[in-house]
């Protein structure tokens, strides 16, 4: 691996093109898209459903390998890397974040959060482990959860861990796929406050979505049709999500005081 | 150093740990898989256990005839096409086993050996026993001890003198608890004055009390109680075991020549080698070991498959599990190792259980057969290095599997 540069974007993409091979059919999921993302960044990627969006998100969760072109997150050239070199690139650079939160069950939400250093080249020591799984929970609200069991969590909490487990490596890169998806309107408005809170940090975010109003809250929006890139904007009128929430908020107490 | 020790140690450490609560949270289906380990473990170490306590008995017995004991009997006789059976040749002689102790330096000492069965009577009981006409070197070749009194002398063989050594058995028998030392006894007709009593021997091959017999100077036998003018057998002892073959083909060769045999005739003698029947006897329970070992060891396989079946469940089931650490950067040899210690852990807790189920068996065949199995560690090593091998090797292709997942399908499995 090369050493990363300074100051450089964290993912560059070049022409990159993914193909799916069912049966005899070849499915192009993506066709040549060409993307930078600098350091800082909160990046919507938006589209139908076999747009080419979760196709892309994996590649650039290095949970996939692009069929050709290029990739590179934070400096290093991902094409032809073999299973362990990608293992340990997601582990020391990436955080997931899914629409279903994937917390592994039956485990505390502490440690939930501690599950990447367990994996870690070197390892992470275990007191070292323990407080930084503690820090990350309470940067994400919820200190005084730590042996609570995921089932004993609301949505927006379950979630809320598993943004703790994205942040406890210190990583790169954040990657969201649909983080609202199973979450009612006003948890979904909380948790793009933190994701907001998090990138005001400098931490770059890139969130799949197919709603426009949490697209909204982003700095710049990318549009995929068809397997293609079709707009890339930067987002002029981005919602602030405290704002969002006192608006909610003062609307509820008028509407109790009615 | 240091980084080694983290990789080796800590490492395996942490993933036990892992496995160990997954194990916990099934635990039924733990102990039923586990299960399948413990009998086939079980039945290892009792099956060997049995089979290498019957071996020590049947050691035994044959070591109970004496040390480097070499038995020649009188052959089969060929005359005119009829052969009769053994022992009818009456062709071995009392010159014979002279010559023998005079000519062959491998051979310590010397029994010639004359029998019939008698009835004894003494003291007003009676009890039908078999007289045995040996020399006074035969307790020496059957390392015999007595208990009392003394065997009788060279002097005594020649005067074909009327004096008696009896089994402990008989002595029972015909005296109860008193001493039959001293005392006289009819063997037939003939009255014998009891000079010793033999230590008891115990059942010997084929499982003849040794204990029930009368021994006698040959010549007393011979001219007394059968009326023989030939032997029945000859007993040697030779100098030592490495000179047993030796031994037994210059007896061969200086009794065929006293016999005045053709290169073309056959022996009118058959030696009985007490070092070839204890290998022989050695071998065969040792076939019989490795017979009821395999056999418990086919249902050690069994419950190795077993093993697989429950990880190949397992890994299907956590396929979501395995996806999320696979995403968070376990490598594929993370993963692997995790479902690898879960197999070597049901089966080293199943050979764990196994060797002490075995062992209990064992104990119990003892005590109800009156029969004593002898546990080896050497078996006990095995079926643990056999169940943990098991682990490794059943439990490789679930791991493997698990190990292959894709993240992206993983994730999104149901």
């Amino acid at each position: 691996m090369n050493p990363p540069v300074k100051n450089q974007s964290v993912i560059q993409l070049r022409e990159l093109v993914k193909t799916y091979k069912t049966g005899e059919v070849e499915v192009k999921a993506v066709r040549s898209v060409t993307l930078q993302i600098a350091r800082g960044e909160f990046v919507a990627i938006m589209g139908a459903s076999g747009s080419g969006k979760s196709t892309l998100m994996n590649t650039l969760g290095c949970l996939d390998q692009p069929t050709s072109g290029e990739y590179l997150l934070d400096g290093v050239a991902v094409a032809g890397l073999n299973r362990q070199q990608l293992a340990r690139l997601r582990n020391q650079k990436l955080g997931f974040v899914f629409q279903g939160f994937n917390l592994l069950s039956r485990t505390t939400a502490l440690e939930n959060v501690e599950l990447p250093m367990f994996y870690s080249h070197p390892l992470v020591p275990l007191r070292a482990r323990r407080q930084r799984a503690v820090e990350a929970l309470e940067k994400v609200g919820l200190g005084d959860r730590q042996q609570h069991l995921p089932s004993q969590l609301s949505g927006g909490q379950q979630q809320r861990i598993a943004i703790a487990r994205a942040l406890v490596n210190r990583p790169e890169l954040v990657l969201a796929d649909e983080p609202t998806g199973n979450l009612d309107t006003r948890t979904s408005i909380e948790i793009m406050e933190l994701f907001q809170q998090l990138n005001d940090t400098g931490i770059t975010i890139v969130m799949v979505t197919h709603e426009l109003d949490i697209a909204a809250y982003c700095k710049r929006v990318v549009v995929m049709r068809d397997g293609q890139i079709v707009s890339d904007t930067q987002n002029e009128k981005r919602r602030t999500a405290a704002q969002e929430l006192k608006r909610l908020d003062e609307a509820e107490q008028k509407a109790k005081l009615a | 150093m240091i980084n080694l020790f983290q990789i080796v140690f800590v490492r395996v450490w942490q993933t036990a740990l892992i496995a160990l609560r997954a194990l916990r949270r099934n635990k039924l289906r733990s102990c039923l898989t586990a299960l399948g380990i413990i009998i086939g473990v079980a039945s290892v170490v009792a099956m060997v256990a049995v089979g290498n306590g019957a071996q020590a008995r049947i050691t035994s017995e044959v070591s109970s005839l004496g040390q480097n004991l070499l038995m020649i009997f009188a052959g089969s006789r060929h005359t005119g096409g009829v052969n009769s059976g053994l022992g009818s040749a009456s062709t071995m002689t009392i010159a014979d086993a002279q010559a023998m102790a005079r000519e062959i330096p491998d051979i310590a000492a010397v029994s010639p050996e004359d029998s019939a069965t008698v009835q004894a009577i003494a003291d007003g009981r009676n009890w039908s026993t078999t007289a045995y006409g040996e020399s006074p070197d035969y307790l020496k070749i059957r390392d015999w001890k007595l208990t009392a009194g003394s065997m009788f002398t060279d002097h005594e063989v020649r005067s074909a003198a009327k004096v008696a050594v009896i089994g402990s058995k008989t002595a029972n028998e015909l005296f109860g608890p008193l001493n039959p030392v001293g005392q006289t006894v009819r063997l037939g007709t003939i009255p014998f004055v009891i000079i010793g009593q033999l230590e008891s021997k115990g059942s010997g091959m084929g499982g003849q009390n040794q204990d029930d017999r009368f021994i006698i100077p040959y010549t007393t036998a011979m001219k007394r109680l059968t009326g023989d003018k030939y032997l029945r057998s000859i007993n040697v002892e030779i100098v030592s075991a490495d000179r047993m073959d030796s031994g037994e083909q210059q007896i061969t060769s200086l009794l065929r020549q006293r016999h005045r045999l053709t290169a073309d005739q056959s022996d009118d003698f058959n030696i009985f080698n007490q070092k070839e029947i204890a290998d022989t006897v050695n071998s065969i329970s040792k076939i019989i070991t490795l017979l009821l070992g395999s056999i418990a060891g086919i249902s050690l396989v069994v419950g190795g498959i077993g093993i697989m079946n429950i990880m190949l469940v397992s890994v299907t089931e956590r396929t979501r599990e395995i996806g999320i650490r696979i995403a968070v950067g376990a490598q594929p040899g993370d993963i692997r190792l995790q479902f690898l210690i879960e197999a070597v852990t049901l089966s080293l807790l199943g050979g764990l259980i196994g060797v002490l189920c075995g062992i209990g068996a064992s104990k119990l065949v003892s005590v109800v057969a009156n029969f004593h199995a002898v546990v080896s560690t050497g078996s006990i090593l095995l079926a643990f290095g056999v169940s943990s091998a098991i682990g490794i090797f059943f439990g490789f292709y679930p791991a493997t599997k698990a190990a292959a997942l894709n993240p992206i399908d993983a994730l999104r499995y149901e």
